[in-house]
């Protein structure tokens, strides 16, 4: 089991408030993701979970239980650091043991589970290397090793992939997705790569200078963006955005579009722009068009699209995909 | 790019390393030649570098008068009794001050470093009564205790220094794998920070060993080191260079074949951190 709450937690600082009084809900077995810009606090109230960091006020409770005041060791958890934060002097056999020996399972049934935990990891002809003469994927493997053979009820990740290459971090996210599928743990992943959040989630936290903004699955957040921030956040290229007359003939302070919801033309449309750049990737076409009454407009076409610098082009927004803000920002329903 | 450098230039420059080296060297040379001297040809005139009567009776004498091995022992179990005490203080103390600080911690280490800067012997009164008072005169434990307070902001501070090197995480990492505070620093600091530590051991053992103003003041004969030792050939009866030179050569010999065998260790601690 690990059913995580937070209730009111709160997190200062001195006088700075990082984490001003979030409430959560994480059911068991599900798939976590806090996502955010950074210093939004989202590394805080993960190590908060933790217990490497005190609550100011608020409670965490773990399966029905508070442990606000249980020191990490005795709160069931796992993290994979940023850093892996191996232990540099021992083997890799003894630092996916290590929290094994801490528990004080005889030493058999420790080098079942780490061998056992080893091949599900393709580790098995590292074990007796040091974490030095591993590459970067290996440690980040070892790193979830070490995770994942105390059976914690939940696994915490800090940004576990931010340092590794570009193939590898798709490679080691495709095999974090499949080995909590399999285990059925449940983990939380703190990220501020939104790629991330969106494959692996299935609830994304977005968090803002401490707050909760929205909580909801990927898709959720895509189509119902509850307000700007969130609107903003999720999705690749940026929503864009528009406030005056074009809003106001939708009913609206603001009105976003993502960049994947405006159709192109050269002959009609309810926009009239000209193209200030155009990115040719193969399989889409970027498109940034400066609009007059707008301004600066992304535009993301399927396929190629032959519009060079300079060309007049004409863009119609899918009026079912256009979101609306009032004038605080908050999305209105449709 | 790699520089050309001449011979002549390698030449010189070799040559002048040498030659400090050596005079870096020479005092000690010069007493470990007096010790196997005559009295009497360690007094001549113009002085004899190493065509003089070889002799070994001065250590003979020193032995018979004045029991080396006595002080020799007292000096180990101050050196090595005060170590042990400093890191069992230190490391945790450093530990805190490292991974776990607080507004003053700053101030606290400044503080510690300052009392380095008091003279001993404006306190060597107020000590000395309170000796005497307690029945730590000429005792191990005081020794031990003067020596451990007197070396004890070092300590901290070395540590403290080879301690900020480490990644927080991996001790967090540990605190993660269930470990306790006393295991975190048993199997995760210590070895982590064996260079850091052993040259801090290192560094404690030579001062303790060379400590002469407390050992002085506050032993006789029952704790006196062989800092006391050596004093004691300095009489008023006139000096006995041979003798003195015996003596202290029996001194440093043991110190001298220690930072022999552990300058690589010695030096690895001191780059310690410097690559990961």
């Amino acid at each position: 089991m690990g059913k995580i709450e937070l209730v009111g937690v709160e997190k200062s600082f001195g006088n700075v408030s990082i984490i001003k009084n979030v409430d959560l809900k994480v059911e068991d077995g599900e798939f976590v993701v806090f996502v955010g810009p950074s210093g939004c606090g989202k590394s805080t109230l993960l190590r908060l979970i933790a217990g490497l960091e005190d609550t100011t006020g608020g409670k965490i409770l773990i399966d029905g239980v508070d442990v606000s005041d249980t020191p990490p060791a005795k709160r069931g958890l796992s993290m994979v650091f940023q850093s892996y934060a191996l232990y540099p002097h021992m083997s890799v056999r003894s630092n996916i043991g290590f929290g094994l020996r801490m528990a004080g399972v005889p030493k058999d049934v420790r080098n079942q589970k780490v061998e056992a935990a080893a091949s599900v990891l393709n580790l098995t002809p590292y074990l007796d290397r040091r974490p030095g003469q591993l590459s970067g994927g290996q440690r980040q493997r070892v790193a979830i090793g070490r995770a994942i053979v105390r059976e914690p009820k939940a696994f915490l990740f800090d940004e576990p992939l931010s340092n590794l290459d570009a193939a590898l971090r798709v490679n080691m996210r495709l095999e974090i997705a499949r080995l909590q599928d399999s285990l059925g743990t449940t983990a939380i992943y703190v990220t501020h790569d939104q790629v991330e959040a969106m494959t692996l989630a299935d609830k994304i936290v977005v968090l803002s200078a401490g707050e909760i903004e929205q909580v909801g699955s990927p898709l959720e957040l895509y189509d119902h963006p509850a307000n700007l921030f969130v609107a903003g956040f999720i999705g690749s290229p940026k929503m864009n955005f528009a406030g005056g007359p074009a809003a106001e003939a939708y009913g609206a302070a603001t009105i976003g579009i993502r960049p994947e919801h405006i159709a192109t033309s050269q002959t009609e449309g309810e926009w009239a722009g000209v193209v200030s750049v155009a990115e040719h990737v193969g399989s889409d076409t970027f498109l940034y068009v400066a609009v007059p009454q707008i301004g600066d407009v992304t535009v993301r076409a399927v396929g190629e699209l032959a519009l060079k610098h300079g060309a007049k082009v004409f863009l119609t927004p899918d009026p079912s995909r256009i979101h609306r803000f009032d004038r605080s920002g908050i999305a209105i329903a449709h | 790019m790699a520089r050309r450098i001449s011979t002549t230039r390698k030449i010189t420059v070799t040559a002048a390393g040498w030659l400090v080296g050596f005079l870096i060297f020479f005092p000690i040379l010069w007493m470990v030649l007096t010790s196997f001297k005559t009295e009497l040809d360690a007094f001549s005139t113009p002085p004899q570098f190493l065509f003089f009567h070889w002799t070994t009776e001065n250590y003979g004498i020193v032995q018979t008068r004045s029991n080396y091995f006595h002080h020799a022992m007292n000096s180990i179990i101050l050196a090595l009794g005060s170590t042990l005490v400093c890191l069992v203080v230190g490391i945790p103390a450093a530990w805190s001050m490292a991974f776990a600080p607080s507004e003053r911690t700053r101030s606290t280490l400044l503080w510690m470093l300052s009392t380095k800067m008091m003279p001993a012997v404006g306190v060597l009164v107020p000590i000395y009564l309170l000796f005497r008072d307690t029945g730590l005169l000429d005792t191990h434990i005081g020794l031990i205790l003067i020596e451990f307070m007197a070396n004890l902001p070092i300590v901290i501070w070395m540590l403290y220094t080879y301690f900020k090197e480490i990644p927080k995480d991996i001790l967090e990492a540990s605190r993660m794998d269930g470990a306790t505070i006393g295991k975190e620093l048993l199997f995760v600091l210590a070895p982590m920070a064996v260079p850091g530590i052993a040259s801090t051991v290192l560094l404690n053992v030579i001062l303790a060993w060379n400590e002469a103003f407390w050992t002085l003041n506050l032993t006789t004969v029952n704790a006196a080191p062989l800092t006391a030792f050596i004093a004691s050939y300095s009489s008023p009866e006139g000096l006995f260079w041979a003798k003195l030179s015996a003596a202290s050569t029996l001194a440093i010999a043991p110190i001298l074949i220690l930072g022999w065998f552990s300058q690589k260790q010695l030096v690895r601690g001191l780059t310690f951190g410097a690559v990961k």
